[in-house]
Formats: structure tokens, C-alpha cells, sequence
């Protein structure tokens, strides 16, 4: 059953998964995004060197 | 296993690898979270035990990351393999991560469990030493000009740190503390009712896998850092 208000504890909870989420997805984008960056110098040097 | 250890072949395993990865954390990540929410309150810690759901894994995989640096350290120190030296280095922004959100999320059920934010038992004090070992090795990492020679201090203090490993482990078994022992892992099997058991074990599931998305991905990304900074000093010193 999904109880959403969790009285008196939701602060707690709610703070813990928000902070969880912001910080994975953080991490996640930022591995994602300088993959991309470093793929795409790779590909421009190795490119120019032909 | 130590084919692998070629960096070239390791892209090639690894690309079709990666977005699977990816794909399994992203649907476990939904899945936990649902089965989190539907849950019970526990007839004793309340709705706080959602809290459980995302704690554990935390700290599980903020040991598990550590393993995984610690191990990877010994062989870029032995071996002097830079793909080796590349896993230590993007294990420790996430296992920093995660180390964290487990003193962060382990405060916010202490608070109106224990009532208190913090107390310096041998769990909560060995984990924080975990997250300072993470925060040390990045910052050796990054004071050092010389990439090998930073490699090479990180790699000494990052093997320093697996002593630790054991101590967060069985500290609440070899001294007296206020967090609870082992109720998952533990000798006669787990404590846990099986309405938490399935949120438990798909989450830690999910943040094994996003673990493994984010550490392959930053090993293909620092492997090929480390090949577009080659190419710029051969061109550097062809001109």
C-alpha cells in the first residue's frame, strides 16, 4: 500500500531518498557526459592524424 | 580475465557491455523504488525503514567500490598497468559517493530512531575513516603533476586503506555499538522479513549495477583520455 505522508517520519524519508537520487543521478550524468567529451576529442585527434 | 587486461580488448568487451549496464540499473532503480514504497511500515522503526532500502545498498557498495580500488591499486603497484591504475582511479568518485550517501542516509534514520545524528561507535567512526580514505586518495591524486607518480602515491594509499575494510565489516561484531549487527549476511541467515528482503535485495541490485555502469564508463572514458593525451604530446612534439 503506498503511503506517501509517512507522518511523523516523513522528512526523514523524503530527504533521504531526494539526496540519494540528486547524488546518483550527479554521478551518472557526469560519467555520461565526459565519456561523451573524451569519445568525441578521441575521434577529432585521430581524424586529423589521417 | 587478464586478456582483458589489454586495454584495446577491454573497449571491445566492454561497449556492448555498458548500456546494458545501464539499461538493467535504470529498470532496477524502478523497480526497488516501487517495492520500497509499497512496502509495510515496520511494526518498529516505521516508515523509517524505506530509509533501509537506500542505506544498505549504500553502504555495501561503498565497500564493495573500495574493494574494487584497493584491488585495482595492488595491481597498477605491481604490475604498473594502466588500465589497472584507470579502474582505482573511477572507483573512487562514485565509492566516495556512495560512502557518503550512507553516513548522510545512516543520520536521517539514526535521528528519530536513536535521537541522535551521530554517535562515534566503531561502525559509524570506520565508515567515516572509508569516506576520508576516498577523499585522501582523490586529493593525492589530484596534488601530484606527474600522472604515473600520482598513480603510484594514490595506489600505495588506496592499499593502505583495504585494513579498513575488515574493521567496517565486523566492528559491530568485535565491539559493543549502538548499530545494530549484520541482519542480512550473517551465520543461520538472514533476519529479515521477506516483505523487506525483495526492496532490500532489488535495490542493492540496482546500485551494484549503476555502480558498474558508472566504473565501466569512466574506465572507457579515462582510457581514452589517456589516449587523446598521448596523441596531443606526439603532435606536440611533431610540430
Amino acid at each position: 500500500m503506498l503511503d506517501l505522508d509517512m507522518s511523523p517520519y516523513g522528512v526523514f524519508v523524503w530527504s533521504s531518498w531526494a539526496i540519494s537520487a540528486v547524488a546518483l543521478t550527479a554521478i551518472s550524468l557526469r560519467a555520461l557526459v565526459a565519456a561523451r567529451r573524451w569519445k568525441r576529442e578521441l575521434t577529432r585527434l585521430e581524424e586529423a592524424r589521417k | 580475465m587478464f586478456g582483458l587486461a589489454n586495454p584495446d580488448r577491454f573497449m571491445r568487451f566492454t561497449r556492448p557491455l555498458t548500456p546494458v549496464l545501464w539499461g538493467l540499473a535504470v529498470v532496477l532503480l524502478a523497480v526497488g523504488t516501487w517495492l520500497s514504497f509499497t512496502a509495510p511500515a515496520d511494526y518498529q522503526q516505521g516508515d523509517t525503514v524505506r530509509i533501509m532500502f537506500i542505506h544498505v545498498p549504500a553502504a555495501t557498495l561503498g565497500l564493495g567500490a573500495y574493494a574494487a580500488l584497493g584491488v585495482s591499486s595492488f595491481f597498477a603497484l605491481v604490475f604498473r598497468h594502466p588500465l589497472a591504475d584507470a579502474a582505482a582511479r573511477a572507483a573512487a568518485l562514485p565509492g566516495a559517493v556512495l560512502t557518503g550517501l550512507a553516513l548522510i542516509t545512516g543520520a536521517l534514520w539514526g535521528q528519530p530512531m536513536w535521537g541522535t545524528w551521530w554517535v562515534w561507535d566503531a561502525r559509524l567512526t570506520s565508515v567515516l575513516v572509508l569516506f576520508l580514505f576516498y577523499l585522501g586518495y582523490m586529493a593525492l591524486r589530484a596534488s601530484i603533476d606527474d600522472e604515473a607518480k600520482a598513480g603510484r602515491a594514490a595506489a600505495v594509499l588506496g592499499l593502505v586503506g583495504l585494513i579498513n575494510l575488515p574493521i567496517v565489516k565486523f566492528s559491530v561484531d568485535w565491539w559493543n555499538t549502538l548499530h545494530q549487527p549484520a541482519s542480512l549476511l550473517r551465520a543461520g541467515g538472514t533476519s529479515l522479513d521477506p516483505a523487506y528482503l525483495a526492496p532490500l535485495l532489488t535495490m542493492m541490485a540496482a546500485y551494484g549495477l549503476l555502480f558498474g555502469a558508472v566504473w565501466l564508463t569512466s574506465i572507457r572514458t579515462e582510457v581514452r583520455r589517456r589516449r587523446v593525451l598521448s596523441l596531443r604530446a606526439r603532435a606536440a612534439q611533431e610540430a
